[in-house]
């Protein structure tokens, strides 16, 4: 077994060139992602997950661009392999599920065919009628009842949540060795939520797939991570597995991220945020992001960009307040 | 366990044909509500009978020249009267329903086509390519089709396949037009990224996720435009850009008439009202068509 991990991301940097400038949407992404395991990206809306997320894929349209970084996969560098390469690569190892289930399903095809179409556009020797039934096994696999009825239904006959689970097939039909999905639930009912990501683990335990589990839902990704990079306007500010970043966060963005969320036991206390705004992107990062939020701001924060601090093991913040503490060294 | 998803197959195929069947009946129930659909629909049917058992219906030879017989006024041997030339313009017009037919579909299989493609292609790919093939359909759509279907038609030749090719040419930029704007309005949805992000090929998207959301309102557009197009046919005809002597084509014939229009009337006025009904027809059940295939029309 190789323990090189199965997708690493680094220094990623993206702009959009809009009319109004130059918007730095990712300015400093790095993170690593093992075989096999779920790491969760969080961040609030606008922070840059998504954007991430199809940059991982090399989707990044106009007037987006990738400026500069690196995106391993397997030993490939996914920026610089040609574009025949990059469509093998998507949908058969890599998939992305989306947030709109009902927007992401083809409205004029019936939802078999479309699960089907993943396995056509990757195995050109495999015919229409096998690919179907292929496409009704997995329907099946996801325990949705009477497979090969659901199979001839058009997208507008179904609930978001079976929207949902097809879509999940869709994604998950050909095996992918990593799956993106990009706030898989926050489109659907609560109640549907805990279905759709339990379903999503146990497919995924079974198949033997990697996550990259994108939501700004800490719930969620409790519950389902075992590592969390957590971002802020287009910075990586925290890397950590799951238990350390939430119970022992580093930095004071995941602090008060983490204090958003309402306490069951005291109801009656007023909702917590942080003050202030994000800041704009159209300006490149000269500093910490965060320093006109942060309390515990100092000088050093309006002037330098702060690097990342290896602290205990496996767990990294980007904030000068672990500078010069004892198990803190800079990367 | 929830009992509705107890069906078997057969029950599945049972309520699927069922579901096509009331769109056929809705279909048919708005067809009813619009007389007008229904005498375009007549008329057109007409058209194809009439076609189709032309040997059956004609009475003289199209092409028989019997000259003594010149300039009979419409009678019961002659139910239209006779032509310059002895001929049983009855026979003619109604063999001169295949002509138009003939060239009315053709048009139909070259023009959409391409402009489906052209347009499809350069609303996807967008940018210079874009640009290029859009201005160039201006040039198209510069010139009143007619005239320009003059200036090819007198540019390759008379003859019917040439003016089949020239209005064909003519006509192309309008759909072209449709398509990319359908494009445009279908290419940012969520479900072509979606589809893009499963490592789909340009081509697989267009031709299989494209195209077919441009197709109702190509259908549309053309079931509307096969009027214009009967008449351009027509208008070569007489201008003598299209179908030459001695073929039975109703443009022609009304031209043939000209000189006899005062006295003989008949010769140019019959080919020019079969002309008349077969345009309205055609129009008549555009406008239906478009009706029928609006899902808003459906709820009511």
């Amino acid at each position: 077994m190789t323990t090189q991990p199965l997708l690493s991301v680094k220094n990623l940097k993206v702009h959009f060139y809009t009319l109004r400038g130059i918007v730095h949407a990712l300015e400093r992404v790095a993170f690593e992602l093992n075989r096999q395991e779920t790491l969760g990206l969080a961040g609030e809306t606008g922070c840059g997950k998504s954007v991430t997320a199809r940059a991982i894929l090399r989707l990044i349209d106009p007037p987006g661009r990738i400026i500069s970084g690196s995106i391993i996969f397997e030993g490939r560098d996914i920026l610089t392999i040609d574009e025949a390469e990059v469509r093998d690569i998507r949908g058969s190892q890599i998939s992305m599920i989306m947030q709109e289930p009902k927007m992401s399903l083809n409205p004029v095809i019936r939802v078999g065919d479309q699960v089907a179409e993943t396995l056509l556009i990757h195995d050109r020797s495999l015919n229409r009628r096998s690919a179907r039934r292929q496409a009704v096994d997995m329907l099946a696999q996801l325990g949705i009842p009477d497979p090969t009825r659901m199979a001839q239904r058009y997208p507008h006959e179904l609930s978001g949540g079976m929207s949902q689970r097809i879509m999940i097939a869709m994604m998950l039909v050909t095996r992918p060795k990593l799956l993106i999905a990009d706030e898989p639930t926050s489109a659907l009912d609560v109640t549907i939520q805990a279905q759709i990501l339990a379903l999503m683990q146990t497919l995924v335990s079974e198949i033997q797939t990697s996550v990259l589990m994108i939501t700004h839902d800490l719930g969620v990704m409790a519950e389902t991570c075992e590592r969390v990079a957590v971002m802020y306007a287009g910075d990586m500010v925290e890397v950590g597995s799951v238990h350390n970043v939430l119970k022992h966060p580093q930095h004071p963005y995941t602090q008060g991220l983490l204090q958003t969320v309402p306490d069951k036991a005291n109801p009656d206390q007023p909702l917590f945020s942080i003050e202030g705004n994000v800041p704009s992107l159209l300006e490149p990062q000269t500093n910490c992001r965060f320093a006109p939020r942060c309390a515990h701001v100092m000088d050093r924060c309006k002037r330098e960009i702060p690097p990342v601090y290896n602290l205990n093991g496996d767990h990294q913040a980007a904030c000068f307040l672990h500078d010069g503490s004892p198990e803190a060294q800079a990367v | 366990m929830n009992v509705t998803h107890a069906i078997d197959k057969n029950e599945a195929r049972r309520r699927r044909w069922e579901a096509r069947r009331r769109y056929l009946k809705d279909s048919y129930i708005l067809w009813r509500r619009n007389r007008l659909m229904v005498v375009g629909t007549c008329i057109i049917v007409f058209l194809l009978l009439v076609a189709a058992f032309a040997p059956l219906l004609a009475t003289h030879d199209s092409y028989e020249q019997i000259l003594p017989d010149r300039l009979l006024a419409p009678s019961t041997k002659h139910y239209f009267g006779t032509d310059g030339l002895g001929r049983d313009i009855y026979s003619r017009v109604v063999y001169g329903s295949r002509v138009t037919l003939t060239i009315a579909c053709l048009v139909a299989a070259i023009s959409t086509p391409l402009g489906l493609v052209i347009g499809v292609f350069a609303g996807y790919v967008g940018g210079a390519i874009d640009e290029i093939l859009m201005r160039l359909s201006d040039v198209f759509l510069a010139f009143p089709k007619l005239i320009l279907a003059i200036a090819f038609a007198a540019a390759l030749g008379p003859g019917v396949e040439n003016a089949i090719v020239a209005i064909s040419v003519a006509n192309w930029p309008s759909y072209a037009r449709l398509a990319r704007a359908e494009t445009l309005g279908v290419r940012n949805n969520d479900y072509i990224q979606v589809i893009r992000s499963m490592g789909a090929s340009n081509l697989r998207i267009m031709v299989g996720h494209i195209t077919p959301m441009c197709l109702s309102s190509i259908i549309v557009r053309l079931s509307l435009d096969m009027g214009t197009i009967i008449l351009t046919a027509a208008g070569l005809g007489f201008l003598g850009l299209g179908a030459q002597p001695p073929t039975p084509e109703w443009g022609l014939m009304v031209s043939d008439g000209r000189q006899f229009l005062v006295d003989q009337w008949w010769v140019s006025t019959l080919p020019g009202i079969a002309i008349l009904i077969v345009v309205m027809g055609f129009n008549l059940m555009g406008d239906g068509i478009r009706d029928i295939l609006d899902p808003h029309q459906r709820q009511s």
